[in-house]
């Protein structure tokens, strides 16, 4: 009960209703669940055309990999972690916007998180599948990746699990599969109400199986609550442990650039960081599209600009401290890295990645900016880009030169390089188109209960 | 249809309700009077339902620790097992037995227990997956998942009577009152 009087005294202090005035349930779960059950547009199709056939690039890039072996990308000694490992930081990065928003966000009691969550849930999922698809390709003999899993098998091996690459095995297929619970539960009313408001029998049949026979009893949602409750608790360690064993798999090396404690911290902001970029990136036109202002709003742009303010700046921390380490430790090899980062043959790199990770995105500070939905959506790709920029950065350089002169190399991807990660972007918004087709990206029951709370407000 | 059958069993009476306000007194009311199978139905949380109603709490919170305790020891016992028992590998003359590296994958596997056990005794608990639930014969109810709120009075109720009880829903002054039949 306490907690609910608190919802609605943050929502009455913050004075921007979160939906638009005028809405009841019926006028909620008609705009939501329209997009759904209408047959799909010729935009729609054009779309998801388009993401398939990247979709289909991937494929026979990865077929060529198969077939030819790791030779057709340009990993080598020195630097044998090229795109694969740049691209799996890249999108579990974007994947963790997701679970933060609907874990840590609900236990927070943030109500602005109702309107995206679904949305960036299934971001995240499928940001997850990407991110899989790189270290297993990146094996080498890409078919057995489940070498990777403790199981009992006929060479009386076990992997070793003293290693941060087999921890990255267990929080990558944990992290995936707890969203996933985390996504479905979600759906299931919603579901339910899909299926009763179907009219064509195939659409009822397939809400039907997959809403489970949901009914909204009373103890139905008693337990729906605190499971949902609980799940954001178990979450949100969750969400803070998958990036910091991703940084492990750098920092527990002895490399300059990598061996560094700041790390697990400044790759979980990195990774809120691009999460939040993506999600701006997907709902900024998405919002427009398909009529979606009255849910998400303003204000919700301007929120998630002022967490990408922040968790930008951590992220600039971090850089900073890489540089201040590096000359408070007085060694030698840390110090000639952030030469080699700053004036290297990957120097432009690191430029680039300080004009879109740090400068540009100072211009948030502005009201301005952060409301006008176009310059937002640039300021996103930039995010985006100096995200990337920075894993490039920290996988490239720091592998390229280490120790010894004469062990160091170049490094140069080739074309199958780029059609993977291209490919990639197939696979995600190909699954993407699929989600705002076939189910709701708005949590339905939810927007009723804040749809509800906000109108009964109105009255008192 | 009808007439091809000349007798059906009650399963209860439905009232319907516009707003959760108003079946949360109703259910308070059907309590007062003595009703005990009574279930109530609506598209999202109504707080303090379940207690109008005088539903027993949930388990699930004893379930997920369980759970979740389950996979700490799961994983140390399986962890000690692979690298202290059966395939015990000298990394740079460090000891086998080397807990602190046992601890994120550790940390995982009770994440992913408590969550998978979570969900299973939700949808378990809540006797899903369901296909056919006699309320479902009541073309109204499509709208529980909607925006109609619904209280059942169930015809295994000691109380129920099918004309006194349904005399007693019409008090409540509900929006609509539905026959539920088995």
């Amino acid at each position: 009960m306490s907690v609910d009087d608190q919802r609605t005294t943050v929502a009455r202090q913050s004075g921007e209703p979160l939906v638009a005035p005028g809405h009841d349930l019926e006028s909620v779960n008609e705009q939501i669940n329209r997009i759904v059950l209408r047959p799909a547009g010729s935009g729609w199709l054009f779309g998801f055309t388009v993401a398939f056939l990247l979709l289909i690039g991937l494929m026979f890039a990865i077929l060529a990999l198969m077939t030819r072996g790791t030779g057709i990308w340009g990993i080598n000694i020195p630097v044998a972690w090229g795109f694969a490992i740049i691209n799996f930081v890249w999108w579990i990065g974007i994947g963790h916007a997701g679970t933060l928003i609907s874990a840590i966000l609900l236990l927070l009691k943030q109500q602005w998180r109702t309107s995206i969550n679904r949305f960036a849930e299934a971001m995240t999922l499928f940001a997850v599948a990407c991110a899989a698809l790189f270290p297993i390709l990146h094996l080498g003999r890409p078919w057995v990746f489940y070498w990777l899993l403790p199981y009992p098998n006929s060479m009386q091996l076990w992997p070793q699990p003293r290693s941060p690459l087999i921890w990255d095995v267990f929080a990558v297929t944990t992290y995936g599969t707890v969203s996933f619970l985390f996504w479905y539960v979600g759906l299931i009313p919603d579901l339910a109400t899909l299926r009763d408001r179907a009219v064509k029998p195939l659409k009822r049949k397939f809400y039907g199986i997959v809403s489970l026979g949901w009914r909204g009893s009373a103890m139905h949602w008693r337990r729906y609550e605190m499971l949902y409750l609980l799940l954001a608790g178990v979450s949100t360690p969750l969400v803070v442990s998958v990036h910091s064993i991703v940084s492990f798999d750098f920092a527990v090396s002895v490399l300059p650039g990598w061996h560094t404690t700041i790390f697990p911290p400044y790759f979980v902001a990195g990774a809120i960081y691009s999460g939040f970029a993506m999600v701006l990136t997907l709902t900024i036109p998405i919002r427009k599209i398909y009529h979606l202002e009255d849910f998400i709003t303003m204000r919700h742009l301007d929120t998630m600009a002022k967490v990408m303010l922040g968790t930008g700046w951590i992220v600039a921390y971090g850089y900073l401290m890489e540089l201040f380490v590096a000359w408070y430790s007085g060694s030698y090899f840390e110090q000639f890295l952030v030469r080699n980062r700053l004036f290297g043959p990957f120097g432009p790199a690191y430029w680039g990645l300080i004009l879109t990770n740090v400068a540009l995105p100072q211009a948030l500070w502005s009201r301005r900016v952060r409301r006008n939905p176009v310059l937002l959506w640039c300021l996103s790709l930039v995010i985006n880009t100096g995200m990337w920029l920075e894993r490039f950065i920290i996988v490239i350089v720091s592998l390229h030169r280490d120790f010894l002169p004469s062990s160091w190399g170049m490094y140069y991807p080739t074309a199958w390089d780029w059609a993977t990660y291209l490919g990639t972007f197939g696979l995600f918004f190909t699954l993407l188109f699929l989600f705002i087709r076939f189910l709701p990206m708005i949590s339905n029951f939810e927007m009723r209960e804040l749809v509800h709370r906000t109108s009964t407000e109105g009255e008192h | 249809m009808e007439g091809s059958r000349l007798e059906t069993r009650t399963w209860g009476w439905m009232a319907e309700f516009d707003q959760p306000e108003d079946l949360l007194s109703a259910a308070e009311r059907v309590r007062e009077e003595g009703y005990r199978n009574v279930d109530a139905y609506a598209p999202m949380p109504v707080h303090g339902l379940p207690e109008a109603l005088g539903l027993g709490r949930t388990w699930i919170p004893q379930i997920v620790l369980a759970a979740g305790l389950l996979g700490a020891i799961g994983g140390f016992v399986f962890l000690y097992y692979i690298t202290v028992i059966h395939y015990p590998h000298n990394v740079g003359g460090r000891p086998f037995f080397s807990w602190p590296s046992y601890i994120p994958i550790m940390f995982e596997t009770t994440v992913l227990l408590a969550a998978i056990c979570g969900v299973i005794a939700m949808i378990a608990l809540n006797g899903l997956p369901k296909p056919y639930h006699p309320v479902f014969n009541v073309p109204e109810f499509l709208r529980a998942s909607q925006d109609k709120f619904f209280l059942v009075i169930e015809a295994s109720d000691p109380q129920f009577d099918k004309d006194r009880t349904r005399e007693f829903l019409e008090g409540l002054q509900p929006a609509g009152l539905h026959y539920v039949e088995d």
